[in-house]
C-alpha cells in the first residue's frame, strides 16, 4: 500500500520534473535552431531573459526523483543505473554543459564566447532529454533487469530510441509554448507568432511520434502497451490527445495564460499514463512495486518527507513563478554594478 | 605484500570509480563554501547597507549577488553529478543501503530546492522587489543552505558510523530505524565543523579578493568595506573552528578509532603513544621522517599521557587504511590543523589589533596573510574531505560494505573513458568560470576608475543599441 502511494509519487516527481526541466531543455532546443548570431539574437536574448531566474528551480525536481529512487526503490535504482550506466553518464555530461553553458553565456560580452558557452547550452539541451528519455524507454520495455549489464543493445533498442525522440519533441513543444506567452509578457508580438508557429510543428512531431511509439510497443513492450491501451492507462491517454488538441488550438491565436496549462497537461498525462500502463510493475515484467520497495518505515518517513516538501516547497516554488510571471524578477544590470 | 594482495582482490573499476568520485568531489567542493556562506555574509552586508543608507554596501552587496548566480549555477549542476554518480559508480552500495540512509538525502532536497527558489528571488529581485521584502525574502536563505547540508552531512556520518538497522541471515539489512539511521553519533561533531568550516573559508576567499586590492593600493572605502565584514566573520569564526575541530578528532578517536590511527599514524595499541607531525609509515610499521613529539597524541585524545590509543594493527590488514592511504591520511589531517592554527594566529592578530587600537593592521604582512588566506582555507577544507574520506577505506560503510563490494559491474575501460570526458568537461566548465568572474572584476575596476556608467560607445557589449528594444520598456542599460 505505502509503497503503491511512494511509486506514484516517483511517478508525480517525474511528470514534474518532464514538464519544469523539460521546458529548459526546450529552450535550449530553441537556441540551437534560432540560426546565426544576428538572425537568432532576438529569440536568444527572450531565451536568456525568461529562463535566467527559473531554470535551476526546474532541474531540481530531477534531484528529487533520483532521492525517491533510492530511497524507496533502492533495487530499481541500482538496476536501471547499472544496466542504462552509458545514457545516464552522458545525461550527466550533458547536465553540467547545459547549465555551464547557460550560466556563463550570460557574463560573457564577446561574440565568439556567446557563441561557444551557447553552442555548448543548446547541444547539450538537445542530448540530455534524448538519453533520459532513452533510459526510460530501457524500463519501460522491460530491459532493466537485475543479470544484465551495461551494453549498447540495452538501450539502442526501438522503445528507447522514440522515448528518447519524444522526449526532445515533448521538451521543444513546452520550450516553444512557455516561450511564446514569455514573448507576449514581454510585449514582443511578433515573437509570440514566432514562437507559437514552432510550438504547433513541434506538437505534431510530438503527436506523430506517439502515434508510433504505440504502434512501437505493440511487438517491443507488449506490458506497457496492454496498459496503455486499457484502463487507466488509456484514460491518461485520452487526456493527453485531448490536451493536445487543445494546445494546437489555442496556438492558432495569441498566446493566453492556457496554453502553458494545456502544453503542461499533454506532458504530465503522458508520463502518468507510461507509469499506469507500467502498474503493478516498476521494471514490467521482472520487478513489481512490492518487490523493488525499500524497508516500510522508510517508505513512511519517505512519504512524510513528501509531505513536508509539498507544504514547504510548492508554496515557495509558487511564489518564484508567480514573481516570474509577473515581471518582478530581472537580472542585474551593468549599471546597477557601477558606482 | 598486502597492498599487493589487496589491489588484486579489488575489481579493476575500483580505480577509476575512485578516482572519478574524488576528481568530482575535489571540484565540487571548492564551490561548497561560497555557496553554503557566500548568501550569509552577502546579506550582513546588504543588512548593513541598508541600515546605514551606505550605497558602498549596497554595491557590494550587488556585485556579490552577480558572482553568486554564476557560481550557485556550476555548483547546481556538479552537485546534481555527484547524485548521479550514486548510481553510476556505487550502485551497489545504494541498492542494499539506500533505504537505510537514503533519506538524509530527502532533506537535502528540500534544503536545495528552496535554497534554489529563494536565490533567484534574491539574485532577480533586486532591480524591481520593494528593497524590504527583496531583503526580508533574502533572510531565510543561509537557514535553508544549512538545512540542505544537514542532509548531505547526515548521509556521510551513517557511512561513517552507520547504524539503525540490523542484519539479516543473508546479510541484508532488516529492522530498518530511520531516526537513528540519521542521527548517527558523529552527525553532530561533523555537521558543526563542516558548517564552520564554510563559513570560515567563505569569509577568507571573499576577504582575500579584497586584501589583494588593498596590496596594490586601492585603499578605498568600498576595498576596506569587502574586506572587513567578511574578514570579521571567519575571524569570529575561527577560534569556534579550532574548539570544534579538536572536539571531533576526539569523536574520531572514541567512534572510529582505526581511522584514528590512519590519522595519527599509530601503528601498535599503546599508552605514551608519540605525536607524529608529518612522516611516512611503511608496512612494516616503522615511521621514517616527520617530527616526534613524545606522548603528545595521548594527551591530545584523552589528556592523559596514559591514555591508550588503539593502532592499526587492531583490525586485520584487509580491514583498514594501506600504510600509504594512512600516510595520506595523516598528511591531510596534519595539513589541515596547521592552516587551521594559522588562521587562528591571524584572527587573534586581528582581533586584538581591533580591541586594542579599533583599526585595521597597517602592516602589509597582514594582507599579505589575509590574501593567502582564502586559498589556504579551500586547501584545509580538501585536506579534511580527504581525512574522513580516505581514512574510511576500505569501507564505504564503514565496517560493513566494502568499496569493492560497492563498485558498478561496468568495464573499467569505459570507466576511464568517462573519467577522461569528466576531466575535459570540468576543466572546460572550472576554467570558463574562473575566467568568467576575473572578466566581470576587470570589468568593475574599470567602472569604478571612471567613477561613473560607461558612455554606451565605449561598451564593448555588441548589441548595446538594442539594449531597450526585447523587453519593452523595463529594462534600463545593458545587460550584465
Amino acid at each position: 500500500m505505502i509503497a503503491g502511494v511512494i511509486a506514484v509519487v516517483l511517478l508525480l516527481a517525474i511528470a514534474a520534473y518532464a514538464c519544469g526541466g523539460g521546458t529548459d531543455y526546450g529552450a535550449g532546443f530553441w537556441d540551437l535552431t534560432a540560426g546565426g548570431a544576428e538572425r537568432g539574437k532576438r529569440p536568444r536574448r527572450l531565451i536568456d531573459h525568461a529562463m535566467e531566474p527559473v531554470w535551476e528551480v526546474n532541474n531540481v525536481w530531477l534531484v528529487f526523483v533520483l532521492v525517491i529512487m533510492w530511497t524507496g526503490f533502492p533495487v530499481l535504482f541500482q538496476q536501471v543505473f547499472t544496466t542504462m550506466w552509458l545514457p545516464l553518464a552522458l545525461a550527466a555530461v550533458g547536465i553540467v554543459l547545459r547549465g555551464a553553458g547557460f550560466a556563463l553565456r550570460k557574463p560573457v560580452r564577446r561574440l565568439a564566447g556567446r557563441r561557444l558557452y551557447g553552442a555548448v547550452f543548446a547541444v547539450s539541451s538537445l542530448l540530455t532529454p534524448f538519453f533520459l528519455g532513452a533510459a526510460a524507454g530501457g524500463v519501460a520495455s522491460g530491459r532493466v533487469t537485475a543479470t544484465t549489464t551495461a551494453s549498447t543493445d540495452a538501450w539502442a533498442n526501438p522503445t528507447s530510441l522514440l522515448f528518447g525522440l519524444l522526449a526532445i519533441a515533448a521538451t521543444a513543444t513546452l520550450g516553444a509554448v512557455f516561450l511564446a506567452a514569455d514573448a507576449r509578457r514581454f510585449a514582443e508580438p511578433d515573437l509570440d507568432r514566432y514562437f507559437r508557429r514552432r510550438a504547433l510543428a513541434a506538437l505534431v512531431a510530438v503527436a506523430v511520434l506517439a502515434v508510433v511509439t504505440l504502434f512501437v510497443t505493440h511487438g517491443d513492450a507488449p506490458h506497457v502497451w496492454h496498459g496503455l491501451t486499457h484502463g487507466t492507462g488509456l484514460f491518461f491517454v485520452i487526456v493527453a490527445v485531448l490536451a493536445t488538441l487543445a494546445t494546437a488550438w489555442l496556438l492558432t491565436r495569441p498566446s493566453g495564460a492556457w496554453s502553458r496549462v494545456t502544453a503542461v497537461g499533454v506532458v504530465a498525462s503522458a508520463v502518468i499514463a507510461w507509469g499506469m500502463a507500467q502498474r503493478p510493475y516498476l521494471v514490467p515484467t521482472s520487478l513489481t512495486v512490492a518487490q523493488g520497495a525499500g524497508a516500510h518505515t522508510t517508505l513512511r518517513w519517505l512519504a512524510l518527507v513528501t509531505l513536508v516538501a509539498v507544504v514547504l516547497v510548492i508554496p515557495a516554488v509558487a511564489l518564484l513563478y508567480r514573481l516570474d510571471t509577473h515581471g518582478e524578477l530581472e537580472g542585474l544590470t551593468d549599471a546597477d554594478l557601477r558606482r | 605484500m598486502h597492498t599487493v594482495l589487496l589491489l588484486a582482490d579489488a575489481p579493476a573499476q575500483t580505480l577509476p570509480a575512485r578516482s572519478m568520485m574524488a576528481f568530482t568531489l575535489v571540484t565540487h567542493i571548492v564551490l561548497v563554501p561560497l555557496g553554503v556562506a557566500l548568501p550569509l555574509i552577502t546579506l550582513i552586508m546588504h543588512g548593513y547597507g541598508l541600515r546605514r543608507n551606505d550605497a558602498t554596501a549596497l554595491l557590494l552587496a550587488r556585485r556579490w549577488s552577480a558572482v553568486m548566480a554564476v557560481q550557485f549555477a556550476i555548483g547546481v549542476v556538479t552537485g546534481t553529478v555527484l547524485s548521479f554518480e550514486f548510481g553510476l559508480l556505487w550502485p551497489g552500495m545504494m541498492g542494499r543501503w539506500g533505504d537505510v540512509f537514503g533519506i538524509g538525502f530527502g532533506v537535502e532536497a528540500w534544503g536545495f530546492f528552496l535554497e534554489a527558489v529563494l536565490i533567484a528571488i534574491y539574485l532577480y529581485g533586486w532591480r524591481r522587489l520593494p528593497s524590504r521584502a527583496h531583503f526580508l525574502l533574502g533572510l531565510p536563505l543561509p537557514f535553508v543552505a544549512l538545512l540542505g547540508a544537514f542532509g548531505i552531512l547526515a548521509a556521510n556520518s551513517w557511512m561513517n558510523t552507520p547504524r539503525g538497522f540490523s542484519l539479516d541471515a543473508a546479510g541484508n539489512p532488516v529492522d530498518v530505524n530511520v531516526r537513528k539511521a540519521i542521527f548517527t553519533p558523529i552527525l553532530g561533531p561533523e555537521y558543526w565543523h563542516f558548517v564552520v568550516a564554510m563559513f570560515v573559508t567563505a569569509g577568507y576567499v571573499t576577504a582575500g579578493v579584497y586584501a589583494m586590492g588593498w596590496l596594490r593600493g586601492r585603499r578605498d572605502r568600498y576595498h576596506r568595506l569587502g574586506f572587513t565584514i567578511p574578514f570579521t566573520f571567519a575571524a569570529v569564526c575561527t577560534p569556534v573552528q579550532f574548539v570544534l575541530g579538536d572536539s571531533i578528532a576526539r569523536q574520531v578517536f572514541h567512534k572510529q578509532p582505526v581511522k584514528f590511527a590512519a590519522m595519527e599514524i599509530v601503528w601498535k595499541t599503546d599508552t605514551h603513544v608519540p605525536e607524529y607531525l608529518f612522516g611516512r609509515l611503511h608496512p612494516n610499521g616503522t615511521i621514517s621522517g616527520g617530527i616526534r613529539i613524545p606522548q603528545l597524541d595521548s594527551i591530545l585524545a584523552g589528556f592523559r599521557p596514559d591514555t591508550k590509543v588503539t593502532g592499526l594493527t587492531t583490525v586485520p590488514a584487509s580491514d583498514r587504511p594501506t600504510p600509504t592511504q594512512a600516510t595520506i591520511v595523516h598528511w591531510t589531517f596534519d595539513i589541515m590543523v596547521g592552516i587551521g592554527s594559522l588562521l587562528l594566529l591571524l584572527a587573534l592578530w586581528y582581533g586584538v589589533l581591533w580591541l586594542w587600537r579599533r583599526r585595521l593592521p597597517a602592516s602589509p604582512w597582514f594582507f599579505r596573510a589575509a590574501a593567502c588566506a582564502g586559498v589556504a582555507s579551500v586547501v584545509a577544507v580538501e585536506c579534511g574531505w580527504i581525512t574522513t574520506e580516505v581514512g574510511r577505506q576500505p569501507w564505504i560503510v564503514y565496517q560493513n560494505m566494502r568499496v569493492a563490494e560497492a563498485v558498478t559491474a561496468t568495464r573499467s575501460t569505459s570507466l576511464w573513458i568517462m573519467f577522461a570526458l569528466v576531466v575535459v568537461v570540468y576543466v572546460f566548465v572550472f576554467g570558463s568560470l574562473l575566467v568568467v568572474l576575473l572578466k566581470m572584476r576587470t570589468r568593475w575596476r574599470l567602472a569604478d576608475r571612471q567613477g561613473g556608467p560607461l558612455p554606451p560607445k565605449e561598451t564593448p557589449e555588441p548589441d548595446t543599441p538594442e539594449t531597450d528594444t526585447p523587453y519593452g520598456p523595463r529594462s534600463t542599460g545593458s545587460r550584465l
